[in-house]
């Protein structure tokens, strides 16, 4: 039988005071399978896990109960000063006098026999507790990060730069993503090709860096330090390693349809790169318009090719790598506005979105900067923009903020002006949030130095009326209707998740919010880590984020990543039930119970394998099991009914 | 003799109920000291066999306190344990035994005063309902 000694803490007269401590220790000493038992005044104090040590060895104790405050508090304590004595330190157990007892009761007497009880309860499941050590596994160190966005090229080359390998998986055949599609940025006015092109360059040329443009994630699999990622490569018909990206096939291409690099404002060819200083610059077909695919003939770009990279016949081919950690940075898309009733269902061509102006205001646009509004080319004159459209709207569509639309707006009607000096920006707003590092001083600069007029309050209707848009709205300042004849309109439209993340958050098993933003372990203290352990969470993908926010969130997952490369093994907590193979007859009930897959049923000796990686611990499957195989490690069903027993005993 | 005290063995899950137990002490709530609570996991390992266990053994009431539906840290052991007490309750009810001895209440980490007063309301009852009659009924 095992040797146990107990503890008891005073807490100075947090338990003292309410607790009779010397009783308490008496009852101890006499209660059956307690061979030692002391109190001290405060047993976490340097002399207090001192004596606790020294006792230990001298009375030969086998296992230790701590009565004293709360196991989350000093469990880690106790059981690391247990360990420093020679014990395994999962044969110390806390008993909880303080936060549920002493704290909580005045009444001396009844206090003092809870408190017993609680103790007595725990020395229960002490006699029964077996010694544990945690499991040590191998680590890959190589990261996969998920989305080649400005969130996903810094998180890459943070990892990279510490001397790690990055996969980068990118769905669209350049990396880039929405930033790239940017005219300028809040609040310096930097242009994307000025502040993102160089990252994207150096992030392909980087040696621990591989880019998988046009490349989907598949399937995961695995945990923490050791994920096996399956992943599908698109077929590009061109070859990647003869191209040269010289574009001579761009050129040659009749093809046109409209560019998602514009905003669909501009037009592409069948055969495209996403924009000039795409990375990697290689060309891909697509295959719903190209005139070969769609009617077997043409081949203009053949004939254009002289390399003979074009290759119809390529077909998309699938990839397994070993990564260690997963960073996801998804970003995000904005809502369609053709949802938006009230402001024409997207039918009418010049009431347009936040990144349709940012193409009209691009010098690389389809305007070459000029602003010219979409329906008759015509430059605007009188540009209305509405904030908050879909955002923060419980009743119809998003009730969060999407937090950038206050600042880009006031950019783009800045930057309206400077192309358009003769021109009126009207600005409909609920309130200005512009939190940010030199953001107020921004929108200010916008009202004064450029004359952008704010409204306070919602526009109600947007209707054709002639050769304009007629715009109803409110000032709720001065209280008047307001109607604007406008030439065009841009829609603040809300951020929503990137299309897709959905699906992959449930290929992940990663849990989003209600919107499909991924869901952060903590709010507030671990707001990088997703709660699956293994993924972290950069930019857009986790909430509507600006550059500056998304980028230093990118950084700290990397940090993180890098932090759990830096060891050499990983360590697990040996929670994990064990399976008596003898009883076990491979019903499968565990296997159906466990969230995390974490059981699987061998198939020739058909009785179940638990994973003590993936497992959490929960013990959801040593209920399930209908014949008492499965047992929760020093939980086990015996402990508890001993420990019942005791708790509802007179 | 005193006004009978009733024994109530509490069930709470490691994340929340529990957490929320020491914040109700962090925040010096009082309560009655009939709860004798035991640590689990989850609330979805608590077996029923357990909860009889503590009615057999002389409880006169059983909590089990989980996280709120949607929150739990294992995602889904309290649906298990609402499950599984929703059938034991009819279970009980066919033994003879008054169900609302077993309650499954949700008791986040930052709901102190929820645990406070599950704890006092459960108390009173249990006192009202009177002594757990299992013993009167099989032991005798």
């Amino acid at each position: 039988m095992m040797r146990i000694g107990v503890f008891v803490c005073h807490c100075g007269l947090n338990i003292a005071g309410v607790v009779d401590v010397d009783k308490l220790t008496d009852e101890m000493k006499m209660y059956p399978g307690v061979s030692y038992a002391t109190d001290y005044i405060y047993m976490c104090s340097d002399p207090g896990q001192k004596m606790l040590r020294k006792i230990i060895k001298e009375r030969n104790l086998e296992g230790v109960v701590v009565a004293a405050c709360s196991p989350t508090m000093h469990e880690l304590t106790f059981r690391n000063t247990v360990a420093q004595a020679g014990l395994n330190p999962y044969l110390c157990e806390i008993a909880n006098i303080r936060e549920q007892c002493s704290w909580v009761h005045k009444d001396r007497e009844a206090a003092t026999e809870k408190a017993a009880r609680n103790t007595k309860t725990i020395v229960e499941k002490l006699k029964l507790n077996h010694p544990l050590t945690p499991l040590v596994l191998p680590l890959t160190k190589k990261a996969l990060v998920i989305g080649g966005g400005i969130a996903g090229i810094q998180a890459s080359l943070d990892i990279a730069d510490s001397g790690y390998e990055v996969l980068l998986l990118e769905r669209n055949q350049s990396i880039g993503g929405h930033m790239a599609q940017l005219s300028e940025t809040f609040p310096t006015l930097d242009c994307p090709q000025c502040i993102e092109t160089p990252k994207m360059v150096q992030a392909s040329q980087h040696p621990k860096i591989k880019i998988l443009a046009y490349s989907e994630l598949e399937d995961a699999s695995g945990y923490l330090g050791n994920f096996k990622v399956r992943i599908r490569r698109k077929a590009s018909f061109v070859d990647p390693d003869k191209c040269t990206g010289c574009g001579q096939c761009i050129e040659k291409c009749p093809v046109k349809v409209p560019s998602e690099f514009h905003a669909l404002l501009g037009q592409r060819k069948a055969i495209y790169t996403l924009f000039p200083q795409a990375v990697p610059n290689k060309p891909v077909i697509d295959r719903e318009n190209c005139l070969y695919f769609t009617k077997a003939r043409c081949r203009a770009c053949v004939k254009s090719c002289s390399v003979g990279a074009i290759a119809f016949d390529q077909k998309e081919s699938f990839m397994e790598e070993n990564v260690g950690a997963i960073i996801i940075a998804t970003g995000y898309d904005l809502m369609d506005k053709a949802r938006i009733g009230e402001y024409g269902y997207g039918q009418y061509e010049d009431v347009i979105d936040g990144l349709q102006i940012e193409r009209l205001l691009a010098p690389t646009g389809p305007t070459q900067g000029e602003v010219r509004r979409p329906s008759d080319g015509k430059v605007p004159k009188e540009v209305v923009f509405v904030q908050c459209a879909g955002s923060r709207d419980p009743e119809h569509h998003y009730p969060y903020c999407s937090k950038v639309c206050c600042m880009y707006t006031i950019k783009q009607a800045m930057l309206y002006k400077h192309a358009v000096p003769d021109g009126q920006a009207y600005v409909f707003y609920m309130d200005t949030r512009c939190s940010g590092k030199g953001y107020e001083e921004f929108l200010q600069r916008g009202i004064e130095e450029d004359s952008v007029l704010y409204l306070r309050g919602r526009v109600s209707r947007i209707f054709k009326d002639g050769d304009a848009l007629k715009v109803w709205g409110a000032d709720t300042l001065t209280g008047r209707k307001i109607e604007i004849s406008a030439d065009m309109v841009v829609l603040a439209t809300a951020m929503v998740s990137s299309e897709g993340a959905k699906e992959l958050a449930e290929k992940l098993r990663l849990a989003t919010d209600e919107y499909g933003f991924f869901s952060e372990a903590h709010p507030k203290l671990r707001p990088v880590e997703s709660l699956t352990a293994g993924y972290f969470l950069a930019g857009a993908s986790q909430a509507p984020k600006d550059i500056p926010e998304a980028v230093a969130q990118a950084s700290a997952a990397a940090s993180k990543v890098v932090a759990l490369f830096s060891k050499d093994h990983l360590y697990h907590e040996p929670i994990a039930p064990t399976v008596d193979e003898e009883i076990c007859r491979g019903c499968g009930q565990c296997v159906e119970t466990c969230v995390y897959e974490a059981i699987e049923l061998d198939p020739r000796r058909r009785i179940a394998r638990i994973n003590e990686v993936i497992c959490e611990g929960c013990g959801a499957c040593s209920v399930a099991c209908p014949s008492g195989a499965v047992q929760q490690r020093n939980f086990t069903k015996r402990q508890i009914v001993e420990m019942v027993e005791v708790a509802a005993g007179t | 003799m005193g006004q009978f005290e009733p024994k109530i063995v509490g069930f709470l899950c490691n994340w929340c109920s529990y957490a929320g137990a020491d914040l109700a002490g962090t925040s010096r709530m009082q309560y009655p000291p009939n709860i004798r609570p035991i640590r689990v996991m989850c609330s979805g390992s608590v077996d029923s066999a357990y909860i009889l266990r503590a009615l057999l053994a002389g409880a006169d009431g059983v909590l089990v306190g989980g996280c709120h539906p949607g929150d739990c840290h294992y995602v889904s052991g309290n649906y298990k344990a609402r499950r599984r007490i929703t059938i034991l309750k009819e279970i009980m009810k066919a033994l003879g035994l008054e169900d609302e001895r077993v309650r499954i209440r949700w008791i986040s980490a930052s709901e102190g005063k929820r645990y406070a007063d599950t704890v006092s309301r459960m108390t009173s009852d249990m006192r009202e309902l009177g002594p757990n009659p299992v013993a009167r009924l099989w032991w005798t």
